[in-house]
């Protein structure tokens, strides 16, 4: 490929954008921090994340002998761990967070400022992308999203927990807390490109497949709002986690009515 | 009738300087209909590239207030009353004169490019192609070739040694367009992966956010083609597939072989 240098000079300046384009970056980075500290003071908790029969999605599921409440009904890792339970499972929704498309976009920005805005300049001298470790990892987001699809259903069961009360079947505003979140998973899950690329999208024509067609329509309209449902489930798993705690810590009460078992 | 006060590069490929020129404005205009009204009125030897003022032909790109923008499609009206309006080149490009550059850093791209190879033909002499295959690949024929996503992907705009060895968002439509032709026999990801450098990528949108046709070119295209690398080279369960209906197991195609 040919190749010719720019010119240098006045085209060399920084940008010429005069619009608010750091606010947006900015915002991210706030936001994105504040969920990372909370993540990290929460899921290093060893108790308070269980207020029957609300699981805090961070735990879920909980799997160490050491859990409030068990998700498979037995331990699968022994008493010798006396950690947070969230530990072993916290990082399966971090890595497919992590890799997700639409966050690589966001934190590429915010976080590398590479480019920080559209138009306006890297902050790095030199860039090689994905080409090379570690974001060469970022081929990964293909294994995570089978294991975040797991741990949607993981997260569909607790919601349905979360409407059996020791009294009986009821709702509570924690319930629908949890059932929202776990929608909202549910549609990041299912709207993420590499499921669309898998239902589908790997097919070059879609004659004489009807199935997989309205599968992948299904999946691309979804991942239009691929974005909002990521910060909309990262919000509602923060909500649900504080809502429990705070039950847990008596600070508030879960109003709910029981009908009876 | 009001006032504008435009700062437009003046310059060639050894520098040059922003020159502010005041002109007056009439409704309706365009930045193109400005830089016009100051080539006519005030600098006969500007020197700027157009030709349709209608958004199709894409020759009149260009960086308004350093967003890259079709200067026939920026209405004046979208700026702040006594708003100064700088316009330069596109950066990624080396400037010929003022307000045009040498894109020809595209069609060297283009050439790499190998062409069309479609499928022998059915048993009535015909080949078919169906709707909902026309529909996917349809989007990316509305690229104009205006280049905007070519100069704001930073990839190459911040890295002028990428130019080497990156196609760019443009290049990488035209192969979504290929690879996801049902007629086409060509394998197109190792050459997209090896040769056009996919994987410098980093999906930032600049490019969907710039093109004038609405192209999704991230969602659409690029993403698409990273996914079909990663069932090629990375994904274990299609490795396991493929070993298991007996295709050659991760053995790319060469991407060097001549293309027909």
């Amino acid at each position: 490929m040919a190749v010719a240098a720019t010119i240098s000079g006045v085209r060399e300046r920084p940008t010429e954008r005069r619009d608010a384009w750091w606010a947006a970056p900015l915002t991210v980075v706030v936001a994105f921090t504040a969920f990372v500290v909370y993540a990290a003071w929460a899921g290093t908790r060893t108790a308070g994340y269980y207020y029957e029969p609300y699981l805090s999605p961070f735990f879920s599921p909980c799997i160490a002998a050491n859990c409030e409440v068990l998700t498979f009904g037995a331990p699968i890792i022994g008493p010798w761990f006396t950690l947070a339970p969230a530990m072993w499972i916290v990082g399966f929704p971090l890595v497919f967070r992590a890799t997700c498309y639409y966050f690589r976009r966001t934190y590429y920005r915010s976080y590398f400022l590479a480019p920080p805005a559209c138009a306006v300049p890297d902050a790095r001298g030199s860039y090689s992308g994905e080409t090379r470790f570690p974001f060469i990892l970022q081929n990964i987001h293909r294994y995570t999203w089978y294991v975040a699809v797991a741990i949607f259903f993981v997260l569909a069961w607790d919601a349905l927990l979360s409407f059996r009360f020791p009294g009986g079947w009821g709702i509570g505003l924690g319930s629908l807390i949890l059932t929202a979140e776990a929608v909202f998973i549910g549609l990041y899950t299912f709207s993420c490109h590499s499921c669309r690329a898998l239902c589908g999208g790997w097919l070059d024509s879609f004659h004489g497949r009807p199935l997989w067609y309205r599968l992948w329509m299904a999946v691309s309209r979804l991942n239009v709002r691929h974005g909002t449902y990521f910060w909309i489930s990262l919000t509602l798993v923060v909500v649900a986690d504080g809502y429990i705690r705070l039950l847990s810590y008596g600070v508030i009460a879960d109003p709910r009515i029981v009908f009876g078992p | 009738m009001g006032s504008v006060t435009m700062r437009i590069f003046r310059g060639d490929a050894t520098g040059g300087e922003l020159v502010p020129y005041t002109v007056e404005t009439d409704p309706g205009m365009v930045v193109l209909d400005v830089v016009h009204r100051v080539q006519a009125t005030r600098q006969p030897d500007l020197a700027v590239r157009w030709n349709c003022k209608a958004g199709k032909c894409g020759s009149c790109g260009a960086e308004v207030n350093g967003r890259p923008r079709l200067m026939c499609m920026t209405r004046m009206d979208t700026f702040a009353p006594g708003e100064e309006i700088t316009v330069t080149p596109l950066k990624t490009f080396p400037v010929i004169r003022d307000l045009v550059t040498d894109v020809s850093f595209n069609y060297e791209v283009a050439k790499t490019i190998p062409a069309f190879r479609p499928k022998a033909p059915e048993a009535d002499g015909t080949r078919r192609m169906y709707q909902q295959d026309v529909d996917r690949v349809q989007e990316f024929h509305k690229c104009i070739e205006c280049f905007l996503c070519q100069d704001v992907c930073h990839v190459i705009r911040d890295h002028e040694e990428n130019k080497k060895a990156f196609a760019g968002p443009r290049y990488f439509v035209r192969i979504a367009a290929l690879e996801m032709h049902p007629l086409d026999t060509n394998d197109r990801i190792e050459l997209a992966r090896l040769k056009h450098g996919l994987g410098f990528c980093n999906i930032t949108k600049c490019c969907t956010e710039v093109c004038p046709e609405g192209i999704h070119i991230t969602d659409n295209a690029i993403i698409p083609l990273k996914e079909r690398a990663v069932t090629r080279m990375y994904d274990p369960i299609a490795w396991a597939l493929r070993r298991v209906r007996g295709e050659p197991a991760g053995t790319p195609p060469d991407p060097d072989r001549p293309a027909t």
